[in-house]
C-alpha cells in the first residue's frame, strides 16, 4: 500500500502542479517584485524628491486638509516611513474604510507634481485580482490556486525520498529531463519553508473572503462589527456643530509611541475635524515589527487628550497578525527583504522547472512511443508565453512609464494596457513560431529591454544612475541595478533555451523510473 | 505511467469534487464551528477557526487523493464532520 500512497501522492503533485502552474508562476513573480513595490512606485514617479520628516509631516498634513477639505467628515493622514518618501492624505465625507479622495505632498508640504502611473501597485494587485478579470473572481481563482500550491508541496515533499542527497543534486550533463528534475528537486528542497510559509500566510489574508461564515455566525451577519474590533476602530458619534479648533497632533504621537514602547505610528484618522466632537486615532504601523495586529490609541482631538487605547489581543489574534506581516513584509530589513526576495525567485523557478519538466518528459515519453502526448503542444506554448513573456511584459512596464509623456492625462492607463498588451503578444508569439526560437528571442527582449532600461532612465528623466548613485539614492538606483543584473542573465537562458538538448537519447526504463 | 483503476475518469471527478467541494464544506464547518463553540473571546474563536480552515482544506485535498477508493474519500469526510458538525449544533441551540 505505500508504493500505491506514494504513487497517488505522485500523480497528484503532477497534475495539481500543472493545473494551478502557470497561474502560480504569475503570482509568484509579480508577488515576489512587490516586495519591492515601494521602490518600483517611487522609480515610477521621478519627479517625488524625498524630503518629508515624520514629525513635520504630520503638521503639514493638516495644514494641507485644512485648505482642501476644512468640512470633511474623515480624515486620513499617511505618515512617510523608511521606505516610503511620500506623505498620503485624504478625505471622505463619511465615516469608515474607503472613499477617500486622495492626495500625495511631497517635501514642501504641497501636492505634488508627479505623474500618474500605474506603478509598482500594478504587479501587487495583479498578484491576487489578476486585473483581467473581475476581482472576486480573480482573488478566489488565486485563492484555489494557493490552496493547489499548499497540495503540490506537501505531496512533493511526501515523494520526495532522498530529499538531502537531491538538494546536492544537479546534472545538467545528463540531459534536459534529468536537468530540470534536479533543478526542480533543490529548488524546492532549498527554500521549502518559505515555500510554506508564503502560501499558507497568502491564503489566511484571504480566509475572510473565503470561510466568512465563523464570523458572519458569532457576529450575527455584522461582517463590519467584526472588521471594526479586529482592526480595532472606535468610531465616535456625529459632529456637535461646535466649532473647536483641532489640538496639535504632535504631543498625541508622541504619546502614542511611548504606549508602544517606541514603535513607530503608522496612519492617523482623524473623524469631525474642527468640531468639538472631533476624534484622533492613531494606528501603529507595521514597519517595525512583525504583527501587522492592530494597536491603535484613541485622543479627543480638541483637547488632545487620550481617551482609550487597544492593544493586541489573545494567541489567534496574535497569530492572525504574524502570519499576515510575514506575508507583506513590511517589517523586512533591507538585508531580509533581499532573502526574501531571492526565495520569491527561488518559488517562481521552482514552479517554472516543475512546468518544464512536465512538458520535456512527456516528449521523451512520445518519443519512444509510450503514449500519445496530449495537450504537450499547448502547455509548451503556454510556458514559453508565461515564463518568457512575463518578464518581458513587466520590463515593457517600466519602459512605458518612461516613454508616455509624463502630462498624459490618462497615462496611468496605458501603462496598463502596455503590461497586457506585451504579455499578450507575447503569449501568442510562440504559435507562430518554433518553440526553441521563440525561447530564445522572448528571453533575448528581455535581455535588451532590461539592459537598456538605465540608458533610458538617464536619458529621459534626472534619476538616471550617474544621479542617484552620487546622491545615495538607494531606492531609485537600487531598481536600476537589480534589471541591470537581470540582462545577463535573460541572455544566457536565451542562448541556453535556444540550444537543442546535449543527449536526447533516453531509455525505456529511464523512464518507467521517473513517471 | 502506471494506470491503476481509480484514475479512470469517473474516479478522478469524484475524488476532484471531494478534494474541493468535500473540502471547503468541511472547511467552512470547521471554522463555524470553532466561531460558535471555542470558550475564548469572538474575536479570538472566529480567528481560530479562519486560521484552522486552510489547513483543513488542504488536509481534505491530499486525502481525496491517498484513499483507497472515491467511496472511502466521502466516508472519510463524512466521519470527521460529525465533531465540528455536533459543535456546530450544540452551540446553535
Amino acid at each position: 500500500m505505500k508504493s500505491g500512497f506514494r504513487q497517488s501522492m505522485a500523480w497528484l503533485h503532477t497534475w495539481c502542479g500543472l493545473w494551478a502552474g502557470w497561474i502560480l508562476f504569475a503570482v509568484f513573480l509579480t508577488g515576489t517584485a512587490s516586495y519591492y513595490r515601494q521602490e518600483l512606485s517611487d522609480w515610477m514617479r521621478p519627479e517625488l524628491h524625498a524630503g518629508a520628516q515624520r514629525a513635520e509631516a504630520a503638521q503639514w498634513a493638516v495644514t494641507y486638509l485644512n485648505v482642501v477639505a476644512p468640512d470633511a467628515r474623515t480624515w486620513l493622514i499617511e505618515l512617510p516611513e523608511a521606505r516610503n518618501r511620500s506623505l498620503r492624505v485624504g478625505w471622505s465625507d463619511r465615516v469608515g474604510p474607503g472613499g477617500f479622495t486622495l492626495a500625495t505632498l511631497d517635501g514642501s508640504g504641497a501636492a505634488a507634481a508627479v505623474r500618474k502611473t500605474a506603478g509598482g501597485d500594478l504587479f501587487y494587485y495583479f498578484h491576487f485580482d489578476l486585473l483581467v478579470i473581475p476581482f472576486r473572481l480573480g482573488r478566489w481563482l488565486v485563492s484555489l490556486c494557493a490552496l493547489a500550491m499548499l497540495v503540490t508541496i506537501v505531496s512533493g515533499v511526501i515523494i520526495h525520498r532522498r530529499i538531502f542527497a537531491d538538494f546536492f543534486t544537479f546534472r545538467p550533463g545528463k540531459g534536459g529531463r534529468r536537468a530540470w528534475l534536479d533543478a526542480h528537486n533543490a529548488l524546492g528542497v532549498l527554500a521549502l519553508p518559505y515555500h510554506l510559509m508564503i502560501t499558507y500566510t497568502g491564503l489566511v489574508t484571504f480566509a475572510l473572503m473565503l470561510v466568512p461564515y465563523g464570523a458572519d455566525l458569532a457576529y450575527r451577519g455584522d461582517r463590519a462589527a467584526f472588521q471594526a474590533e479586529l482592526t480595532g476602530q472606535m468610531w465616535p458619534g456625529p459632529k456637535s456643530g461646535v466649532a473647536a479648533p483641532l489640538a496639535s497632533l504632535l504631543p498625541m504621537l508622541e504619546q502614542a509611541g511611548r504606549l508602544w514602547g517606541g514603535g513607530l505610528p503608522g496612519r492617523i484618522t482623524v473623524v469631525n475635524p474642527g468640531d468639538a466632537q472631533a476624534r484622533v486615532l492613531i494606528a501603529r504601523g507595521d514597519t517595525d515589527r512583525i504583527s501587522t495586529t492592530r494597536q491603535t490609541v484613541l485622543f479627543d482631538g480638541a483637547s488632545g487628550r487620550m481617551l482609550a487605547a487597544r492593544d493586541a489581543g489573545g494567541l489567534a489574534e496574535r497569530s492572525w497578525g504574524v502570519f499576515y506581516g510575514l506575508h507583506l513584509a513590511r517589517f523586512a530589513s533591507p538585508a531580509l527583504r533581499a532573502l526574501f526576495f531571492l526565495s520569491g525567485l527561488a518559488g517562481t523557478a521552482m514552479v517554472a522547472s516543475g512546468l518544464m519538466l512536465w512538458v520535456t518528459k512527456r516528449r521523451a515519453m512520445a518519443k519512444l512511443g509510450l503514449r500519445p502526448p496530449r495537450g504537450v503542444r499547448f502547455a509548451a506554448v503556454l510556458n514559453i508565453g508565461v515564463i518568457a513573456g512575463l518578464p518581458v511584459a513587466m520590463l515593457a512596464l517600466l519602459w512605458a512609464n518612461r516613454l508616455i509623456p509624463a502630462q498624459l492625462a490618462s497615462r496611468d492607463r496605458w501603462e496598463f494596457y502596455s503590461f497586457f498588451g506585451v504579455w499578450a503578444v507575447a503569449l501568442l508569439y510562440p504559435l507562430l513560431r518554433p518553440n526553441r526560437a521563440a525561447w530564445r528571442e522572448l528571453f533575448a527582449v528581455a535581455a535588451l529591454l532590461s539592459g537598456l532600461l538605465p540608458v533610458l532612465n538617464a536619458l529621459t528623466t534626472q534619476v538616471g544612475l550617474n544621479a542617484t548613485l552620487r546622491q545615495g539614492d538607494w531606492a531609485i538606483a537600487g531598481v536600476d541595478l537589480a534589471v541591470l543584473t537581470m540582462a545577463p542573465v535573460f541572455a544566457a537562458l536565451a542562448v541556453r533555451t535556444g540550444r537543442p538538448p546535449r543527449s536526447a537519447k533516453v531509455s525505456a526504463r529511464q523512464v518507467e523510473v521517473a513517471s | 505511467m502506471v494506470s491503476t483503476v481509480w484514475r479512470a475518469p469517473a474516479g478522478v471527478a469524484i475524488r476532484c469534487l471531494a478534494a474541493i467541494a468535500g473540502g471547503y464544506g468541511l472547511a467552512a464547518l470547521v471554522a463555524a464551528a470553532c466561531a460558535t463553540s471555542l470558550p475564548t473571546g469572538r474575536v479570538e474563536a472566529v480567528l481560530t477557526g479562519m486560521l484552522l480552515s486552510t489547513a483543513v482544506h488542504a488536509g481534505v485535498f491530499l486525502w481525496a487523493f491517498a484513499a483507497r477508493s472515491a467511496w472511502h474519500v466521502w466516508a472519510g469526510l463524512l466521519v470527521v464532520a460529525c465533531l465540528p458538525g455536533t459543535a456546530l449544533l450544540l452551540a446553535a441551540r
